[in-house]
């Protein structure tokens, strides 16, 4: 299936907010298309050890759902200490670039 | 001081006696330690932070505590190294990376409150692979760990700082995490012992995640007994992990004190031998087994075809898991922040932060796990991977109900050189190829010294395998081991270290 194109590690780059530099680029479309060559043998897995039965996926492996506490006010960190950490705070609030465009 | 021996050789359970006793204070195990540290770090390279004032708080206040005549703890004075995964309140916390340089943490980890609640003193932070994305600990931003037993060869990962600092007598425990066998490769490559507790049996709240269905925060020491002892202070039920499991944590101390195997069934995995692995890996593996039927387990050939399907499913899950869950790296609220220059709008910023912050290991898995769960994809890569656990938890319930524990080597090969597998991924990733169906599974693992390969002199470790909430399994298994080839050996392995 893979051969990946160096057109779809920039669209993966973009959907991963990561802003690659053109031998980068290269170099993991290279990779990329290693990795996925040998990973790919999952789907044979399931068919060959599957024996045509309908195999169900596990995502986890505790069978746990909706684990729940009383509703019971605690204490949260100090402001002062979280915003200590930010990047830029500005009046007790995160202060981040603009969220809008130009226009 | 009436201790017989060098502090930084004892056990953590020798040292938690001495510091009771009165025969020496958990001051001067601390300095002793941090002495050694400041002594052979340069070379080793296992901790990224020392935090000498801090410790040495810690070693005042336990000393002040046996002074008032308060009842101490099992390991109350006795020094640790934490893997720099874990969120420690006011002090560096980096996991590897430019990302979180300079971090400092406003709260602790669930792990790292248990242990200060426990005495136990925190000498620093540990090296390891980016964000715990790695087998050798060379993707670390802060340099490379060398294995105390050959400087030029790696000590594992991603827990390599961890294994390091034990068996450079750094420390007498230490703290990894395993997500496909970060604490037991790293142990195996250092004759050190690691234990991959049950899936929910340790708290991951405050280990910063990379994939959450898979991570595991457990003990790393040189002996069995010590690891059982670190064990059950970090484990156990937190309302703060969703995952956490509430039940009683097994008594893994009285299991490694047991030492006794007569009529345990263990299961040798067919799928984890023969074409791969280092002769003289297969060697000491094999003597292994021969020595569980001498000491009175009944062996079985059990097989499990799913298993050789387990290391692509995993480089399937992972990365997708690390896609999403590095995703909070957005150079917002915390962490690092580049380009914000008034002109670059908020996405221009997190992709300019994120290039910056994330070195080449964490950035190909980010779009390695963005590729397997894109539609399209979805279901020949994720989906299908998701179906290999099935078949692995399967496979594993299968052999779980004939014998108790099931045996493997813990990794295919021995400490590989430094930069040998830097730049093939795909070799890289052998390493784990045994540990990752117990952390598909969610069940427990162990890793413990059976000796060095005859054909390169380095560690090997034996993997035992037992069923979720079973770890006392490990223990009473490994204890056995280890007593056995003390005996035989006349001194534990980690004696044959060279000296630095």
């Amino acid at each position: 299936m893979p051969a990946i194109t160096r057109e779809e590690v920039a669209h993966l780059a973009l959907l991963s907010r990561l802003d690659l530099s053109e031998d980068e680029l290269a170099h993991y479309a290279e990779q990329l298309d290693v990795i996925l060559g040998s990973v790919a043998r999952v789907s044979e897995a399931v068919q060959q050890l599957g024996q045509g039965q309908d195999i169900p996926p596990t995502s986890h492996a505790l069978p746990l759902v909706n684990v729940t506490r009383p509703d019971v006010e605690q204490p949260c960190l100090d402001p002062a200490d979280v915003l200590s950490q930010a990047p830029a705070a500005q009046d007790q609030r995160f202060r981040v670039p603009r969220i809008l465009g130009e226009d | 001081m009436s201790f017989d021996g060098d502090l930084t050789r004892s056990t953590a359970a020798a040292l938690a006696a001495a510091i009771k006793g009165g025969d020496v204070t958990a001051t001067e195990v601390t300095q002793a330690h941090l002495d050694r540290i400041a002594k052979v770090d340069e070379k080793v390279h296992a901790f990224l932070h020392v935090d000498t004032e801090g410790a040495l708080a810690k070693a005042a206040e336990v000393d002040a505590k046996r002074a008032r005549g308060e009842k101490l703890g099992p390991l109350a004075g006795v020094p640790l190294a934490l893997k720099d995964v874990f969120t420690t309140k006011g002090v560096p916390t980096t996991c590897g990376s430019k990302m979180l340089q300079g971090w400092v943490p406003p709260y602790d980890a669930t792990v790292t409150r248990r242990l200060r609640e426990a005495d136990v003193v925190i000498l620093g932070k540990t090296n390891m692979d980016e964000f715990a994305m790695g087998s050798s600990t060379e993707n670390s931003a802060y340099g490379v760990t060398h294995n105390p037993w050959d400087l030029t060869r790696i000590p594992g990962g991603s827990g390599g700082g961890s294994s390091a600092s034990l068996a450079a007598f750094e420390a007498p425990l230490a703290i990894g995490t395993d997500t496909g066998g970060s604490i037991r490769q790293p142990a195996s490559v250092t004759g050190t012992v690691g234990v991959k507790p049950t899936y929910g049996g340790v708290s991951r709240y405050g280990l910063v995640a990379f994939s959450s269905s898979l991570d595991q925060g457990g003990p790393c020491a040189r002996t069995v007994l010590d690891a059982a002892l670190l064990h059950a202070a970090i484990a156990g039920h937190d309302p703060m992990d969703s995952t956490s499991i509430d039940l009683p944590v097994p008594d893994v101390v009285a299991a490694a004190r047991l030492a006794d195997i007569k009529g345990m069934r263990i299961g040798v995995v067919k799928q984890f031998d023969g074409d791969g692995y280092q002769d003289g890996v297969r060697q000491r593996f094999h003597e292994s087994v021969d020595l569980l039927r001498e000491l009175g387990a009944t062996i079985v050939e059990v097989d499990c075809p799913s298993f050789d399907y387990a290391l692509p499913a995993y480089y399937l899950i992972a990365p997708s898991e690390c896609s999403s869950n590095l995703a909070r790296f957005d150079a917002m609220r915390y962490g690092r922040r580049v380009g914000d220059d008034g002109v670059n709008g908020v996405e221009e910023v997190t992709s300019l932060s994120r290039e910056a912050g994330f070195g080449p290991e964490v950035k190909r898995r980010i779009m390695l796990g963005t590729y397997a769960l894109s539609s399209g994809y979805y279901d020949a890569y994720y989906g299908s991977a998701q179906q290999v656990r099935t078949l692995i938890m399967r496979d594993f319930d299968r052999a779980f109900a004939d014998v108790d524990v099931l045996v493997s080597p813990t990794t295919p090969t021995t400490a590989f050189k430094i930069g040998e597998r830097a730049d093939d991924p795909m070799a890289m990733y052998l390493a784990d190829l045994c540990t990752i169906p117990s952390n598909m599974a969610g069940n427990a693992g162990m890793s413990v010294p059976v000796g060095l390969a005859p054909d390169d002199g380095l560690p090997v470790g034996l993997q035992i395998i037992a069923p979720a909430m079973a770890d006392d399994r490990l223990y009473r298994v490994g204890s056995a081991v280890e007593a056995a080839l003390n005996g035989k050996w006349g001194r534990p392995l980690i004696e044959e270290v060279p000296a630095l």
